[in-house]
């Protein structure tokens, strides 16, 4: 039995190989100028650079609008669907699941389109529009799950107890389906801050997020600036995955 | 009425989320150059895809046959990679366990654009020229830890006995590993595979930063260039309409086998 366990040396090799070793090469070009010299330029850069800090500060505010939106209204949407009284089908939930298969930039561009269409100007509005519109159903599904696996009896002992069914919502339900809404959190709100093309798309190059401008510098071989940036958004993701407590327990992630 | 009221809300949602669908559906029977704009019923955009007669515009479908072996190469390659992952992970002890774990939950919580320009920056370390493979090895990367994740429940719910019977009672190795483990494990690599051949099919920010300057496009990078250039291509209608209409049916089919077998087991 001992022997099989190195049937995992295969898959650590190309994991330090292709996750390790890439994410140690942001941090080292993050750290050296063009010439190859260790620099803290491109950190100090960034701190000084008006664009890119208000760039950065309006992907926080899109991301942190987007994820609150998701919840306010993916969650009554989750909690219905998971409520036998109210559907009977599992049908429904594939149905909100489905537009996901479908090319997101090729979705994105409709969106703008329909928007053009009907005479609606191009700007923060469609682009949050948009980003719940794409985000929607990863705030729904966790939070669905969790919903649909709890025990229904903690809320009606509550009501019995003499809980009104508004407070045994609020205390009991609630605090009991927050792993999933975490992880729909972890699901909406770090994708919004590094997207780019969506918002592009979504504001006809109005409003840049984050994500675009690390494509920007790596683009036009700025890549020590760019890793500086990644790097950044690195420190973002680590700080709100601490969310979660333990990731192995995202009982109610996708998979 | 807090029925009716729970009902009218999931309904505008989804009309919401489907707008934008039916609005492609809709125009993609119009010959117009521009999304939105109505010239007539026609259904010359579906011949032009279906003949790949497209002024020009022929690389539409190399992108999508790119998109179709790029997500069959690295999806095939990650359930293979996974599994022997997965069956030495289960394997491990302790720490080593939990080190390992923790390697593989990466590729899941970082952002695409964080796995695509590291993976670009090591590309650019080891002077590895960028192309097909680049692409390939990148999607493994992101699409692995999945397939692990689908086949480690499986292990856990296996009796690990039942291996160990069957070299007792004279099988190889290999053939243990043929007829015991794999048969055990299939459910888990399916949906794997299908999630790692969903997760590939939909990348456009790794994809973007690995695939290097030789021209390579996928369906997702196709339609980035195309809309920064201006204007999509026409035919991109009929394809994501007939795309939608392969994964109804898919689905549909999924669902009404479910249903099926929901109704034997209930029925014996």
């Amino acid at each position: 039995m001992s022997k099989r366990s190195n049937w995992s040396i295969p898959y650590v090799v190309f994991l330090v190989l292709f996750v390790v070793l890439p994410l140690v090469l942001v941090l080292v070009y993050a750290f050296q100028d063009n010439s190859g010299h260790f620099t803290l330029g491109n950190i100090t850069k960034f701190f000084t650079d008006k664009d890119a800090l208000s760039t950065f500060a309006v992907s926080l505010e899109v991301a942190l609008e987007n994820t609150l939106l998701c919840i306010l209204i993916g969650y009554p949407a989750a909690w219905i669907l998971s409520n036998k009284q109210y559907n009977k089908s599992a049908v429904t939930i594939v149905l909100f699941i489905m537009p996901m298969w479908i090319n997101a930039l090729m979705r994105t561009l409709a969106t703008a389109q329909l928007f053009t269409m009907l005479g609606i100007t191009l700007g923060k509005g469609t682009l949050l529009f948009g980003m719940v519109y794409d985000y929607l159903p990863f705030m729904i599904y966790p939070i669905y799950n969790v919903l649909s696996k709890m025990d229904k009896s903690y809320a009606e002992a509550a009501v019995d107890l003499g809980a009104t069914p508004w407070k045994a919502f609020w205390k009991v339900t609630v605090p009991l389906s927050m792993p999933g809404v975490t992880s729909g959190i972890l699901m909406v709100f770090m994708p919004t801050v590094s997207t780019f093309a969506i918002s592009e798309f979504l504001t006809n190059n109005k409003i840049k997020l984050f994500g675009t401008i690390i494509q920007e510098n790596i683009n036009s071989s700025m890549w020590n600036y760019g890793a500086a940036l990644a790097l950044i958004m690195l420190v973002i993701i680590g700080i709100t995955s601490l969310f979660s407590k333990d990731k192995e327990e995202m009982e109610g992630g996708l998979i | 009425m807090s029925k009716f009221f729970a009902k009218l809300y999931i309904w505008v949602l989804l009309v919401v989320l489907y707008a934008p669908l039916v609005f492609i559906a809709v125009f993609s029977f119009t010959e117009s150059k521009v999304l939105g704009s109505w010239e007539g019923f026609s259904t010359h955009l579906y011949q032009n895809l279906l003949t790949g007669q497209m002024q020009g515009n022929a690389s539409l479908l190399a992108a999508v046959k790119n998109t179709l072996l790029i997500a069959l190469v690295a999806a095939a390659f990650s359930t293979l990679l996974g599994t022997i992952a997965a069956i030495g992970i289960h394997n491990l002890r302790g720490r080593k366990k939990k080190v390992v774990t923790f390697l593989n939950n990466i590729p899941m919580i970082n952002p695409d654009i964080i796995t695509g320009v590291s993976l670009f920056l090591l590309f650019v370390f080891l002077h590895f020229s960028q192309g097909y493979v680049s692409v390939i090895l990148a999607h493994i990367t992101f699409c692995t830890p999945y397939v692990v994740l689908s086949v480690l429940p499986k292990l856990q719910q296996m009796n690990p006995n039942i291996y160990e019977a069957a070299l007792d009672l004279g099988a190889t190795p290999s053939q243990a590993l043929w007829k015991v483990l794999v048969p055990e494990l299939k459910p888990g690599m399916i949906s794997g595979f299908i999630l790692a051949f969903t997760m590939s099919l939909d990348d456009f920010a790794v994809t973007f930063f690995t695939r290097g300057t030789i021209g390579l496009d996928t369906l997702s990078t196709y339609i980035y260039t195309d809309a920064r250039k201006g204007g999509l291509t026409p035919e991109l209608r009929p394809l994501m309409t007939l795309i939608f209409l392969i994964i109804l049916i898919l689905l549909v089919i999924i669902n009404v086998r479910q249903d099926r077998m929901n109704k034997q087991n209930a029925n014996r």
